[in-house]
């Protein structure tokens, strides 16, 4: 199943397969190494389009809400 | 020409404490990304030789993505060697920037700090493997204890640059994933309670319950432990054994007089009273010593705490949201908070974010509605006579101010917040030491920079009652100061002393008899209304002389607003 980030419910992991965005958005989350391929773990997000927070590469990171739609995923079936 | 060493790596790696350790100059380090955003240069002697070692603000990339990583990417060019500080427990991400500095073609030696974490976190790490792959020195280090910081100096003449082509971002990450596999295992183990804490704690629900209880404690904590100084060390100090040396003196100075007045003090009511006798060696010391300094210890020992922890970041989190409102992210939070303690550090913070209107809203609503801790430690002292309701009312005022014209400043300035991209820490326990280690390095900033401003203010302030300029001034300001604000017209003098520092101002309010009414108006004027010297300075170099005057006019503006607006509502 193919979700963005925003999407995804916590605790949910997948695979990035590709970021909707600028070259400026894309080495930005390329130097925290979110890239096409990175496996990624949802952990939570704020309500009312409020940040995400992801594990990724074993870094935790908060990302805006505009960021995390941009970054789609494919979903590992649990 | 002098050797000259730069420490770069990711933010929030320990390259300040390493610095520390190389150098012998302390700086202050924290548990969040972006502590040092400025540069820090220190010496230290490599093979007998003199060289400059220089703290670079950390970066993830050396393609710059924010102004921080824009000095890193500009110092490397005038660097010799470069000494990249890695995250050991997080080897994946920090190799990143490990890649790229070797593509640059500098010497290179590799600090594998947190190596003391990598244990309790089941990672183990072949070092001689990376070093072989790198075809760097790579030397294990734990800069909190020291471990390794010998090895790691005599190993930077060894320092390499290994030929390696370019590579693009996903090409690196290929190549991080590859050395990762040959030298990185992870035994799997079970979550501590603290990595539970640390999700609950960006979680919506756990984590605003979280917020709540840390920050409850915090305030509780400062009080408590503040108050008890004052009351049990402080005063008692002042009182048994400073008044009778003042005494004294008083007498041999023939007890009144204009140079009496100066050194010890007007005597009131045939005492000293330490407030409002306004003597250099009366009110001159109190004040500093006796007032401001107790919070500032119990003010900056439970920051220290809450930055080590690495609390900070995850306040971001759970805050980002509101701050949007303000034309901010949750990361303003950081020179926020910094600003309870004092302004000036703030207002360095707010470089860690992006854009020039994030910066200039933040700063603004920082010198505005943020009162430092000796502008708190006096509200406690003065506004808390009348009762601690008083102080809840300054408060409350002060944080509608910062939420009002946050929500202002964002509608009347172009352009968008932008988002929040923060990388969140592990929760980690700093040894006491170094709390206590930094603690002290900020108190004694505290007394160097603020006795002897405190000092001159109350010399200034004396020489200009007798010569009559308050007189003058307070007559010419009195329709604003009375008319709008509802303030006795002498409160004009504790206006004009604002500019030189906040608890001198907010002294010199107990000089004239106030209603709680006018106490609590007089506090959040006092507050907001303009800078102290040294945010001043600061201000202007940081926002360029435009903004600055931009700055400089909001506030007086809405000082004179919400006081007046006090003045008719309270």
């Amino acid at each position: 199943m193919v979700k963005s980030l925003s999407e995804l419910s916590p605790d949910e992991m997948g695979t990035v397969l590709r970021i909707h965005g600028g070259r400026g958005l894309v080495n930005r989350l390329g130097a925290l190494g979110i890239i096409p391929g990175a496996k990624i773990t949802k952990i939570s997000s704020m309500s009312s389009r409020g940040p995400t927070t992801v594990l990724v590469n074993r870094t935790h990171v908060a990302l805006g809400f505009g960021m995390a739609s941009k970054i789609i995923i494919s979903v590992d079936r649990t | 020409m002098r050797m000259k060493i730069l420490l770069m790596g990711n933010p929030n790696v320990g390259k300040s404490v390493i610095f520390s350790r190389l150098t012998g100059v302390r700086v202050i380090s924290s548990n969040y990304p972006g502590t040092t955003v400025g540069f820090t240069r220190g010496y230290m002697k490599v093979c007998n030789e003199p060289a400059e070692v220089i703290d670079v603000p950390g970066a993830y990339t050396l393609e710059p993505t924010c102004d921080a990583e824009k000095v890193a990417a500009d110092m490397l060019k005038d660097g010799d060697v470069v000494i990249n500080v890695v995250d050991a427990t997080n080897l994946e991400r920090n190799l990143y920037l490990t890649l790229q500095l070797l593509g640059t073609g500098i010497p290179l030696v590799v600090a594998l700090n947190l190596w003391d974490d990598t244990k309790h976190r089941g990672i183990t790490i072949d070092v001689e493997k990376l070093e072989t792959i790198l075809g760097v020195p790579v030397i294990p280090t734990s800069a909190l204890t020291g471990q390794g910081i010998r090895d790691l100096v005599k190993s930077i003449p060894k320092a390499s640059s290994p030929h390696n082509s370019s590579m693009t971002l996903g090409e690196r990450w290929t190549r991080v994933g590859k050395i990762i596999e040959q030298v990185q295992r992870i035994t799997h183990r079970h979550h501590r309670w603290y990595e539970r804490l640390e999700d609950a704690s960006v979680k919506p629900k756990s984590g605003t319950v979280i917020a709540v209880a840390v920050l409850a404690a915090s305030f509780f904590v400062i009080r408590f432990i503040g108050e008890n100084l004052i009351t049990y060390v402080f005063d008692p100090l002042f009182n048994t054994l400073w008044t009778p040396v003042l005494m004294k003196l008083s007498a041999i100075m023939g007890g009144s007089g204009f140079l009496h007045d100066v050194v010890v003090g007007k005597i009131i009511s045939g005492e000293i009273n330490f407030v409002e006798s306004f003597g250099l060696l009366s009110s001159g010391l109190y004040v500093p010593f006796a007032m401001v300094l107790p919070y500032i210890v119990s003010f900056y020992f439970v920051l220290g705490l809450l930055e080590d922890v690495g609390y900070l970041p995850r306040l971001a989190v759970l805050l980002d949201t509101t701050m949007h409102r303000l034309g901010l992210h949750g990361y303003a939070i950081v020179p926020t908070m910094l600003g309870f303690g004092c302004n000036v550090p703030a207002i360095l913070a707010t470089r860690v974010l992006e854009s020039r209107r994030e910066r200039f809203i933040a700063a603004t609503l920082v010198c505005i509605a943020i009162p430092c801790a000796s502008a708190q430690a006096m509200i406690f002292g003065l506004v808390g006579k009348y009762g601690g309701e008083y102080v809840a009312l300054v408060y409350a005022i002060l944080f509608l101010v910062w939420i009002i014209l946050g929500t202002i400043l964002n509608r009347l300035l172009k352009g968008m917040s932008p988002e929040l991209l923060l990388e969140i820490p592990p929760y980690r326990f700093p040894p006491w030491q170094t709390i206590f280690q930094k603690l002290g390095m900020r108190i004694r900033g505290f007394l160097i920079e603020a006795v002897p401003i405190i000092l001159a203010a109350v010399l200034v302030i004396n020489i200009l009652f007798v010569i009559g300029v308050f007189d003058y001034i307070a007559n010419a300001a009195a329709p604003v100061v009375t008319g709008v604000l509802g303030l006795p017209k002498e409160s004009v003098t504790a206006i004009v002393i604002g500019f030189l520092r906040k608890d001198a101002a907010l002294g010199m309010l107990a000089l004239s008899t106030l209603t709680a009414k006018q106490m609590v108006i007089g506090s959040v004027v006092l507050t907001m209304f303009f800078p102290c010297i040294a945010t001043f300075v600061v201000l202007l170099r940081e926002l360029g002389i435009k903004d600055f005057l931009k700055s400089a006019a909001i506030m007086i503006m809405s000082a004179l607003i919400t006081g007046g607006l006090l003045n008719i509502i309270l």
